[in-house]
Parts: structure tokens; sequence; C-alpha cells
């Protein structure tokens, strides 16, 4: 077991990136993400890599869509407001079917918001994030632990299914220190035969392109990209259950909402409540199988959440609206406190019995 | 039987889209000579961009990339710093591309001293779109969006982007060509070989702009559109060479 290091949410994800053989970062300042940049542009030329800082966003991500089209492992990272300016590279990366990382520690929105924590970004995320039919994988670290683990299985799932892992973390989740373990096992990448690293006049030239002129063309490619979802669905789910089992009221929550929720739910379970709490890891696949089973006893879902009630869709679609779901949040930067997610399970509690 | 012309090796042998009398087919060859001359097919990836060279990819014959409107440089930023030492990369751009949507890009590439090859055709109009204003639209001119020709006092003047371009430290290479006749087009060539000679010579960021013609959209024949590449486009861009670092330098 390798010793703990103490480390900031961002520096994890970074040192992890790094350690997952990411030798190319590109990136825009932006609070509260951009010690992942500082990070690198420290790092990157000690090890052979490369820091660019790009002129815009949208600069950025460009660049990830080059390197990557060479067949190596990127990322970029930014916070929520400059993540809609990357929403155009995140379709087009999902149009060349490319894989990339991209990290989002969200902040509060609409518009220009603030810099404190937030998960409003939950659709943008989980719903592609940019136009036309698309998806990326989207994992939400819990922990600062989390956010590197999730770093580099966000690097080998996007090398498996050849498309964008986005981190969604929040503030906290970036700003906090914890110790990490960074000892890994990492997995060597896939064959890219695809990849634009020139011909060297030994086979046909290699096209990164999403453009289908073709109507009948654009339909197929679409419809190979969505069994390929349908197969990450089915086998990528990642979550937490934590006394879920005999639970009559249960509580969804993510990221810094979860760990807030579990100290409500330790609470409640000491006065005699029964409840639980699932934590999807994966937002998108989103871990629809615990909640189907839960549905079948407990009698009420609570979803937490740092937006205006984003995941609780995806909630009330995976029990099939069988249960009520109702929904504890703060926004603006605002984070829940457990005493507002006990109070909320408590009323519940009053419904239920 | 000696061989006395053919074509490129890195131009595919398939028929372009590009309307007639359109130059894209005398630059897209320009640049497949030089990339067999110069003997880096293997090792070259163009950027194509968004507009009439959208499809440049079905054309060469080196590993190609489809950038988004405007990103190429970007895109090509990130190809050429994935392995720096070996990539040959190469954009492909219009005006609307290069000049408008994709200025950031351009400006910073240069300014970066971005180590590649930028070709840039200059049609002063959107053609893929059918005929609209481009940011290098000449002041009167008439497009599908300026009606009554270009009025710079709505809408502004065009972007001259060699003489804006040499104002910066960074860039290695800048000069204006054209292809409207047979000495132009040798001329044109010459610099589109700098431009990736340079490249190779790790000098940093070459950029060629070609006068072109857009004689769909120009709403003349090829002939005419030539002749008004003489008439107006050149008194406006004047065709030479605005940055040559390596030369001033040697000069000094």
């Amino acid at each position: 077991m390798a010793d703990k290091v103490l480390m900031k949410g961002n520096e994890a994800i970074a040192e992890a990136a790094i350690i997952a053989g990411c030798r190319h970062y590109f990136g825009y300042p932006i609070t509260p993400q951009t010690e992942v940049a500082a990070y690198m542009a420290k790092k990157m030329p000690k090890i052979g890599g490369c820091f660019l800082q790009a002129e815009s966003e949208i600069a950025a991500i460009n660049m990830v869509y080059g390197v990557s089209s060479t067949g190596k492992r990127v990322m970029t990272s930014s916070s929520s407001p400059g993540i809609s300016l990357k929403s155009e590279g995140l379709s087009y990366l999902a149009g060349a079917d490319l894989p990339a990382l991209v990290v989002n520690v969200q902040r509060g929105g609409p518009g220009l918001g603030g810099i404190q924590p937030s998960q409003s970004d939950y659709f943008q995320a989980t719903r592609g994030g940019g136009h036309g039919d698309f998806h990326m994988i989207v994992l939400a670290p819990a922990s600062v632990q989390e956010m590197a683990e999730l770093t580099v299985k966000g690097f080998e799932l996007a090398d498996t299914y050849r498309m964008t892992s986005m981190i969604l973390a929040d503030g906290t989740m970036g700003q906090m220190m914890e110790p990490v373990s960074l000892d890994f096992d990492i997995k060597e990448a896939p064959e890219k035969p695809w990849a634009t690293t020139g011909t060297k006049m030994q086979r046909e030239h290699n096209i990164v392109n999403s453009l289908y002129l073709s109507p009948e063309k654009l339909e197929e490619t679409n419809f190979e990209r969505y069994e390929k979802y349908k197969y990450i669905e089915e086998n990528e789910a990642m979550y937490e259950e934590y006394m879920v089992e005999d639970a009559d009221i249960v509580v969804a929550a993510f990221g810094i909402a979860a760990r807030v929720s579990k100290n409500a739910v330790n609470e409640a379970r000491s006065r005699g409540i029964k409840v639980g709490l699932i934590r999807p890891i994966t937002l998108w696949p989103f871990p629809t199988l615990p909640f189907k089973k839960a549905a079948e006893h407990a009698k009420q879902f609570i979803s937490v959440e740092l937006s205006m009630g984003q995941m609780i869709e995806d909630v009330k679609l995976a029990t099939d609206c069988k249960v009520p779901v109702t929904l504890c949040n703060r926004v603006g930067g605002m984070i829940p406190s457990p005493e507002q997610v006990l109070e909320a399970i408590m009323e519940a509690d009053g419904g239920v019995k | 039987m000696a061989v006395v012309f053919q074509k490129p090796h890195s131009l595919i042998d398939v028929p372009l889209h590009y309307c007639p009398g359109c130059t894209h087919g005398i630059v897209h060859r320009l640049v497949a000579e030089v990339i067999d001359e110069l003997g880096i097919e293997g090792r070259t990836i163009g950027i194509a961009p968004v507009g009439c060279s959208v499809m440049a990819y079905d054309y060469f014959n080196c590993d190609m990339i489809e950038a988004a409107h405007g990103r190429a440089p970007a895109v090509a930023t990130g190809v050429k710093r994935s392995d720096p030492e070996n990539n040959v990369v190469f954009t492909y751009q219009g005006d609307g591309d290069l000049a408008s949507i994709g200025m950031a890009e351009t400006v910073h590439a240069a300014a970066r001293n971005e180590n590649i090859t930028v070709i840039f055709i200059n049609n002063a109009i959107y053609g893929m779109t059918g005929g609209q204003m481009a940011p290098t639209s000449l002041p009167g001119q008439v497009t599908q969006t300026s009606p009554y020709g270009r009025d710079v006092n709505h809408c502004g003047y065009p972007v001259k982007v060699c003489e804006m371009l040499s104002e910066l430290e960074g860039p290695e290479y800048l000069e204006r060509v054209t292809v409207n006749n047979v000495k132009q087009v040798r001329n044109a060539k010459k610099a589109i070989k700098k431009a990736f000679q340079n490249q190779l010579d790790g000098k940093g960021f070459s950029l060629v702009e070609v006068i072109s013609s857009c004689p769909t959209n120009w709403g003349m024949t090829p002939q005419a559109a030539l002749k008004w590449i003489d008439e107006k486009m050149i008194p406006y861009y004047p065709l030479g060479c605005y940055k040559d670092r390596s030369a001033e330098k040697e000069a000094e």
C-alpha cells in the first residue's frame, strides 16, 4: 500500500492524469479549477509533456481534438461557463468518435453566475453537452481520492469507447484537501489504427471527420453510436449503495451532496428512521438498477442536489415514477446542510408513516 | 518513355467538387506538388476547414482531419504538439473560416509562432453557403448579404490578414500570392514550398494567402473572374512578402 499524500482535488486530477499517461493538457484559467492548469504548467515540461495555455476554451478543446486525432491521451479542464464554450468541440469529438478527458469543476450559474460550488450543469453533461445526438461518460467524484481514481478510469473508458469522459465535479471537490493514494494499476491503452499519425506511405490515409452529407450515412453513424451507448449503459454504470436494503426512504445524491446526505442518513438512522442513500458515480450512464430495486420497497425518494432539480428527472425515470420523488436543494453556490437533508428525511418519514 | 507531366501522388485521383473556374483546384495541386517534392506525404497531416474546401480530406492522400469552423489552427496546434519532431501539419482555410469565425485561433497561432503551415484562400466571399459577405469582401462588393454593396459605414472594412499579422512578433513568414495566370501560379508554388520548408526547418508559423476567384458567387465567367482579381482584388490586397523573419535576420 503506497503512502497517502494530502492534495487538493484539482491537483489530484492533474497528478492522476499524468500517471494515466496523459502528456498533453490545454486549458484556460477559470475559477474554481485553475489549480489543474497550474499543476500541469509546473509538471508537464519536466516530464516531456506539453502544457499550453490556450487563447480560449474554444481553442483549448480544439487542441484536445488535434492531439486526440493522433491517438494520444489528452485532456482539458474548466468550470461551467468555460464548458459552455467547449460544447462545440464536445460535439465534434463525439461526431468524430475521438477519446478525450474533460473536467468540469462546476460553479453556480447561469451566465457568469458565481465561483462557489454547484451541480447545475447536470443536464448539460448528461444530455450530451452540445448539438446533435450524443453522450459523454459522466463521472461524479465524491472525494479527492475519487477525483484521482475517476480521472484514471475516465481515460480508460474514453479510449475503450472512443468518446469523451467528463469528470463532473464541483467547486468543493476541486478546492478541498484530503489524503489520497495514487497507487494505480494503469491499463495499456488500446491500439488506435484510426489515428492520423501520418500514413508513413504504408496504409490508406486516415480521416478524422464528423461530416456526412449523405443522410443515410449520417443516420447509420448515429445508430452505430447508440448501439455503443446501449452497451455502455448495460455495462459501465457505477454507484454506491448505503443502507438501502431495508430503506423506506432513499436519498439520491452525488458528489458533495452525497457526502452531506450520508451524514443526514446516519443521523436519521440513529433516530430509528429506515433511510438509505444511492450515490450515482456515473451520471451517464445513470445507474438505473439500484433505483429500480429500491423502488420495490422504498416509499419515497429524495433527490438532494445543488441545482433546481436536474438529477431528479433521472430518478423519476429510473423508478418509472412508481414512488414519489421530492427535491431537497440549494443553489447559486450554496450547499444543503446535513440538518436540511435530515429535515427532508423527517418530513418524508412523517409522510411514510 | 520519360514522364513529363503527371498528377501529384499526394492528390487523390478523383473529380473535385469545386465549380468550374474556381481556383481551389490549382491551389490543391500546388500543395500536393510541394508535399511530393519535399517527400513528406507519409508524415503530413492536413486540416480541412468549414467552407468550400471542407471536403479537402477526400482529395489529399495524406492523413486528414476535418476541423470545426475556424478552429483549424487550434486543431493543428494539437496535432503538431503531439509529435513536433516528425509531424508536418498544414491547415487549408478560406476567408470566412480564417479571418472571421476563426480570427482568434489564427492570430494566436501566429503569435505563438506555431510551427505549422497555413494555406489561406481569400476569394472575398462565402462560397459554400451561396455567396454571402466575407470579412475580406471589398468595399462596395455586392453579395447576398450586402445586396446594395458592402457599406463600410454599416459593416466596416475588409480585414487585411497579412498586413495585420505582420505587426506581430511571432510569425515567421507571411506572403500574399495569386493564381490567376501562369506566372502567378509559379510564384504561388514557390511561396507554398517555402511555407512547408520553414516548418521542416523548425522556423515556425508560415502563412500563404492566395487571392482566389469565385466565378459562381461573383456572378462572372471564369475569365472575367481572373481579370477581376487583377483589377479589384490586388489593388486592395497587394501581393508580396509581408514577413520573412529569417531573411530579415540574415539581412541584419
